[in-house]
Parts: C-alpha cells; sequence; structure tokens
C-alpha cells in the first residue's frame, strides 16, 4: 500500500475521510450544544434522519438544493420541540423521550417517504456541487482537502466556529453552560432555566439536522429509508470524546470518518474477507477512544435531571 | 371528581395507547384508506385467526424476554438499551453450542444451547454495566456501541467462519433436528419460547416485589447515597441486575435460532431489541405487564402484514403508529397522582367558579 507516498493517494483518502465525518461533526455539534445545557439528545439518529427526510422533500417539491436545507432543519426542528416539550417541560426521562423520537422519526419517515417520495425513477433530488474556493483550492494537499467542497462543508466549518465562539466568548452560551452545571444559580440569579434548555435543545436539534441535509444535499441526493444507519449514536460517543467542546467533538468525528475510510479501503483490497469485519472498525475504535480516554473527564454536572424550581 | 382524576391516571396507559391509536388513524388517512377498517384487519388477522395467532405468538417470545432485559435492570436505575446486540450474542452463543458440541444427549445439548445463549447474552451485557459502575462511563451510549459491534460480528461470523459451504447469503449450517425446541400451536411456528419467557416474567415479579434482591435493587435505583448507607454493595447489585436482565435477552437470541430459525443468519433480529424497550415501558416497567404489552405489540407487527395484504396500505405505517404509542405512553408514565394536589388545585376552582371576580378581589384585599 502505497498511500502515504503517493500525494494523490494521500489527498483522496483524507477527502473520504472528511466526507465521511461532516454529518458526525453536525451531530455532534447539535449533541455537545444540548448536553451543555444538561439534556441528553439521544434523539441525535431522529434529527439526522428528519433532516435528511426534510432535504430531500424540500429539494423534490421546490428543485432547490437550499429549499431542501430549510425544510431538512424545519423537520428537524419538529424533532427538537418535541423532544423540548417532552425532556424539559413534562420531565419525561431525557434517555427514554430521546429513544422514543427515535423510533417515531424511523417509522414516519418510511412511511411518507414510500407515500410521498416514491413513484417514477428513485427520485433523485437536486444537491449541491464543489465549489472550489478560488486560489486556496489550488495548494497542494491542503487545497482540495479544504477548500474544494461544497458549501454543505464550508457551513460545517462556520457551525464549529460559531457554537465555540458562542460557548465560551458570549453571555448566551455563559448562560447555556450554566443551566448546565448548576440550574439554581441561574434560576436565583433571575433566568429563565427552561427557557435556556429549550433553546439549546431547540438549536442542537437544527443543527443536527444539518448532517441529515448533507447526506441528502451532498452525498447520495436521495432519501433512502433509515439512511442516518447509527451516525447519531457515534456522534454521542464523539460528543463526550470532545469532552463537551465543539473543537473536541470536530477532532473525534474526522477520528472516525478517518477510521470508516480505512476501512472502505479495506473492505475494496480484501474482497473475499467478509465487508462486515471491516465495518465494525469505526464502532470499536469509538468504543476503544470511550473506554481509554473518557476516564477523566466530567460531564456537565446536572445533565440528565429536570429542573424542578420548588424541588429540593 | 378527585375519583375520575384518579382512575384516569391508573388507566393513563391504556388511555395514552388509544390515543395513539387515534392519532395514527390520521396517518392511515393519510394513505386514503380507511383507518377503522385497517386496525380491524390487523386485529383480526393478529388475535382471531389461527395461523395470525401463531405469527404473533412467534414474535411474542423474543419481545417479551427482550423487555424484561429492560425492566429488571432499570430497578438498579441502569437503562439497558444494548438488548439488540446481547440478542445477537445470544443467538451466536446458541449456534455455537449447537452447532460444535457433538455427542451429547440430546436434553443436555438443548439445556446447554439455551443456557450458552443466555451467557453470552449476560456477558455482553456486564461490559457496559461494568464501566458505569467502576469507571462512570454512561451505559447508553457504550451499549449502544456495543449493538453494532455484535451485529456486525454475528454477520461476519455467519458470513465468514461458520457460513454454510455455497450458501447464496451468510448463514450457518443448519442445527440437528434434535435441537429444535418443541413447537406449541399445530400448524405454525409458535414455539415454546413463549411460555418460558412468560414463566420468567412471573419469577422476575416475585422476585423484583417480594423478596430482599428486589428492595435492594429499588434502593440502589432511587440513589447511590441511600444504597451505600444501608449497606448494600452498590456495584455487585448494579452488574447483578444487568446481567440478568441481559441474560433474558440473550434467552430471546437463543429462542430465535433454536426454535424459529434453526441456522445463525446474519441481521436475524429485525431491532426486537429496541422493540424491548417499548414493551418495558408500556408495561409501566410492571414485570407481570411484559408479556401483555409483548403480546399486543406483536400483534401490531404480525397484522401489519395481513393489513397491507388486505387492504394495500404500507406497513410501514404501523413502525410509525408503534412510535407515537411509545411517545405517548412515556409521556403519561410521566404524570404521578398525587390526591392532595388535586384536591387544591379542585378547590381552588370551585371557589373561582362561586365567586364572580370582582368579589373575590375585594374579598382578597380585606383579607390583607
Amino acid at each position: 500500500m502505497n498511500m502515504f507516498s503517493d500525494l494523490q493517494a494521500l489527498t483522496d483518502f483524507l477527502s473520504t475521510g472528511l466526507r465521511l465525518s461532516i454529518p458526525l461533526v453536525f451531530a455532534a455539534l447539535g449533541g455537545t450544544l444540548s448536553e451543555r445545557a444538561g439534556v441528553f439528545n439521544v434523539a441525535l439518529e431522529g434529527c439526522l434522519l428528519a433532516g435528511a427526510f426534510g432535504a430531500a422533500l424540500g429539494s423534490f417539491v421546490f428543485i432547490s438544493p437550499y429549499a431542501g436545507l430549510l425544510t431538512g432543519i424545519g423537520m428537524a426542528l419538529l424533532v427538537g420541540g418535541l423532544l423540548a416539550i417532552l425532556a424539559v417541560r413534562l420531565g419525561v426521562n431525557q434517555l427514554v423521550a430521546g429513544l422514543a423520537l427515535n423510533i417515531l422519526v424511523l417509522g414516519l419517515t418510511s412511511y411518507l417517504s414510500r407515500l410521498l417520495l416514491t413513484g417514477d425513477g428513485r427520485r433523485i433530488v437536486e444537491g449541491f456541487a464543489p465549489y472550489p474556493v478560488p486560489f486556496l483550492a489550488d495548494i497542494p494537499l491542503l487545497g482540495p482537502l479544504l477548500f474544494k467542497q461544497d458549501v454543505m462543508t464550508y457551513l460545517m466549518y462556520a457551525t464549529v466556529a460559531l457554537s465555540w465562539w458562542m460557548l465560551w466568548k458570549t453571555p448566551w452560551g455563559l448562560v447555556l453552560r450554566a443551566v448546565g452545571e448548576n440550574p439554581r444559580a441561574v434560576d436565583t440569579a433571575g433566568m429563565a432555566v427552561d427557557r435556556a434548555r429549550i433553546i439549546a435543545v431547540l438549536a442542537g436539534c437544527a443543527v443536527a439536522g444539518l448532517g441529515g441535509c448533507y447526506l441528502v444535499l451532498s452525498q447520495v441526493f436521495l432519501f433512502t429509508e433509515h439512511m442516518s444507519a447509527g451516525k447519531g449514536f457515534l456522534a454521542l460517543a464523539a460528543v463526550i470524546l470532545g469532552r463537551w467542546n465543539p473543537l473536541g467533538a470536530l477532532a473525534a468525528c474526522l477520528l472516525f470518518g478517518l477510521c470508516d475510510a480505512l476501512q472502505l479501503r479495506l473492505q475494496f483490497g480484501q474482497p473475499d474477507v467478509p465487508y462486515q469485519l471491516f465495518s465494525i472498525v469505526p464502532f470499536v475504535a469509538s468504543f476503544l477512544a470511550l473506554v481509554l480516554f473518557s476516564g477523566k473527564v466530567k460531564p456537565p454536572a446536572s445533565i440528565g435531571i429536570r429542573y424542578e424550581r420548588g424541588g429540593k | 371528581m378527585l375519583t375520575v382524576i384518579g382512575l384516569a391516571h391508573r388507566l393513563r396507559i391504556p388511555i395514552a395507547v388509544a390515543v395513539a391509536l387515534l392519532a395514527g388513524a390520521s396517518l392511515i388517512a393519510l394513505s386514503g384508506v380507511n383507518p377503522f377498517e385497517a386496525y380491524t384487519t390487523l386485529f383480526r388477522g393478529a388475535f382471531l385467526d389461527w395461523y395470525g395467532l401463531g405469527g404473533t405468538l412467534v414474535k411474542t417470545s423474543p419481545l417479551l424476554l427482550a423487555g424484561l432485559a429492560v425492566v429488571i435492570p432499570l430497578r438498579a436505575g441502569l437503562l439497558n438499551i444494548g438488548g439488540e446486540g446481547q440478542i445477537y450474542m445470544g443467538g451466536l452463543g446458541a449456534s455455537v453450542a449447537a452447532l460444535y458440541l457433538p455427542g451429547l444427549p440430546t436434553l443436555l445439548h438443548i439445556v446447554l444451547c439455551v443456557l450458552a445463549g443466555a451467557l453470552a447474552g449476560g456477558l455482553w451485557g456486564l461490559i457496559p454495566a461494568y464501566l458505569k459502575a467502576y469507571r462512570g462511563i454512561n451505559e447508553v451510549i457504550t451499549a449502544i456501541l456495543l449493538n453494532f459491534i455484535a451485529i456486525n460480528l454475528v454477520s461476519y461470523l455467519a458470513g465468514g467462519p461458520m457460513m454454510q459451504a455455497g450458501a447464496p447469503y451468510p448463514y450457518s449450517n443448519e442445527i440437528s433436528e434434535a435441537l429444535w425446541l418443541p413447537l406449541i400451536l399445530s400448524g405454525t411456528d409458535a414455539h415454546v419460547g413463549v411460555i418460558i419467557g412468560a414463566v420468567l416474567a412471573l419469577v422476575a415479579y416475585y422476585v423484583l416485589n417480594h423478596t430482599t434482591v428486589g428492595f435492594a435493587l429499588d434502593t440502589v435505583g432511587a440513589g447511590d447515597a441511600v444504597a451505600r448507607y444501608a449497606g448494600i454493595a452498590v456495584r455487585r447489585q448494579l452488574l447483578g441486575a444487568m446481567f440478568v436482565g441481559s441474560a433474558c435477552a440473550g434467552l430471546a437470541g437463543s429462542f430465535e435460532v433454536l426454535g424459529l430459525k434453526y441456522r445463525l443468519y446474519h441481521l436475524f433480529s429485525p431491532g426486537f431489541g429496541f422493540d424491548g424497550i417499548l414493551v418495558a415501558f408500556l408495561a409501566a416497567l410492571n414485570p407481570l405487564l411484559v408479556p401483555v404489552s409483548a403480546f399486543f405489540l406483536s400483534g401490531l407487527k404480525a397484522g401489519a402484514l395481513t393489513m397491507q395484504r388486505a387492504t394495500g396500505l404500507d406497513g410501514t405505517v404501523i413502525d410509525a403508529i408503534q412510535g407515537i404509542v411509545i411517545l405517548f405512553v412515556a409521556t403519561s408514565l410521566a404524570f404521578t397522582f398525587r390526591r392532595e394536589e388535586w384536591r387544591r388545585f379542585l378547590d381552588k376552582r370551585k371557589l373561582h367558579l362561586a365567586e364572580p371576580p370582582v368579589a373575590r378581589a375585594k374579598a382578597e384585599e380585606s383579607a390583607r
């Protein structure tokens, strides 16, 4: 394997890794936002799927990927709204609410896609084409990797930077982190705990939905049932590995993406070995990474706990 | 009024299910099919037809056991979402024992196969429990990753080392007929697994609600500090509850292989482990109700096919309706009934209705 001696092959390998990690990055960012505010977001998988379905539907109906993007975000926001009502307002166990939403979204998107998106042809929808940034795209190795991508990839860079800045450099970020650590202090200071949490959940789900949009509008250009295929759950692991920090989540997702690219390459290289042996790789890698590196970090102190004003 | 609210609270799960089915009716209507007709065909096909009932019972067995796999650890506060992986490991354990242990007396061999599956599932479930108890790593996330690992591992083995020579897609050799589980309804696939599952549910009910073991688990579930103060070995309880729960899921896998498929197929479970979570919450986490909720849900699944054939309505609508059901049930379980609070609320309302607003404002003023 002369992958690392050949610049072109290396570029290809790294950009495959980047492409595979982008949906994960969006989902993990969404998870980071809502977990920082003290709400487990197990519904990331559902957000991805809802985003993908919305993207396909919007782009199909309006024949524009931008409309698809908006519809996708809208669908993910619906999931987020339900999660916020159930987990924050009604106090349903956050994990159970998230899992229930995943089941609901899986069934609903399968049913509705058969109802709305089938018929003649495979319903291939309008997507985004790569948009190379002038000059920067010509740099060897880094150029094609970072600057010869489509709008969604640039959007991903922006979202990572923006959420990092928002969380650590703005008053909103402080409130958001505070409701995840010590909601009573926030309440005492006269700010609404539940409102902050609901906003964080909605924002998180919208961002995660972008990952689903990416799957449809930049990768396969059609909706398939259960196309999220566990990415939302991998993203949950990435949230922990990234220590509830957007930059950390980005790093963890890039690691998973590269593992995935590696296993795809191995699959092609060894056609005689059943491919499942290789498709385990990203899951084993993230499991091992969790076990090895997550011992010392502490999650936000009030995660998973509903805040009740009169409570103890 | 209080009694009505109390009764509604006691019946909140059936009410939630009914409301969810009504909401589902609107989804069915989207397809232009009469919802009433669709539901009638579904339930008639699932419960009132001999072969349909057989099909329902076949699915009840894994759902019931997967439900127990959620209920038991949750008593100690652990959410076991790894049921799917544990089912796969259970199926793997049972098939390995069935295919590679020659020359044993038949009865002993069957018992060994079943136990091998339970053990494999139990050990697989111990991994997230151990990481939670000793390393503080969230058990939900590790269990989810372990699900993917187990599913792919079984696919690899069924398509690689254990694959039958010349098979068109990944499955192992057939298990010798002597090891097949006995059937219970002639002419159908329903096997004895559902009866064993129901017995286990009874045992779980007794142990959890009428012994010190159950009490210790409840204490652990109520909070670390309480349990430690009471002298309970918290970590051991966590591991024990998870092992027993996951062993139930492993058993589900054994029964799928020994009672229904007679081979190790890749992807042999269509998400029974995840449905177990649904079953558990539909039963309000009561082991005694687990068989009932498993029977109901497998009826939905089995009837979906009949419905699809009869009305042309796509069967995936049932997946969506299941999602609505669990959403409503989980929500209804979050409401607790406090007689005193409701009484105060009702009294206040009565006051509001009895006195016109102006008079009340005056009364309040004079009271100050």
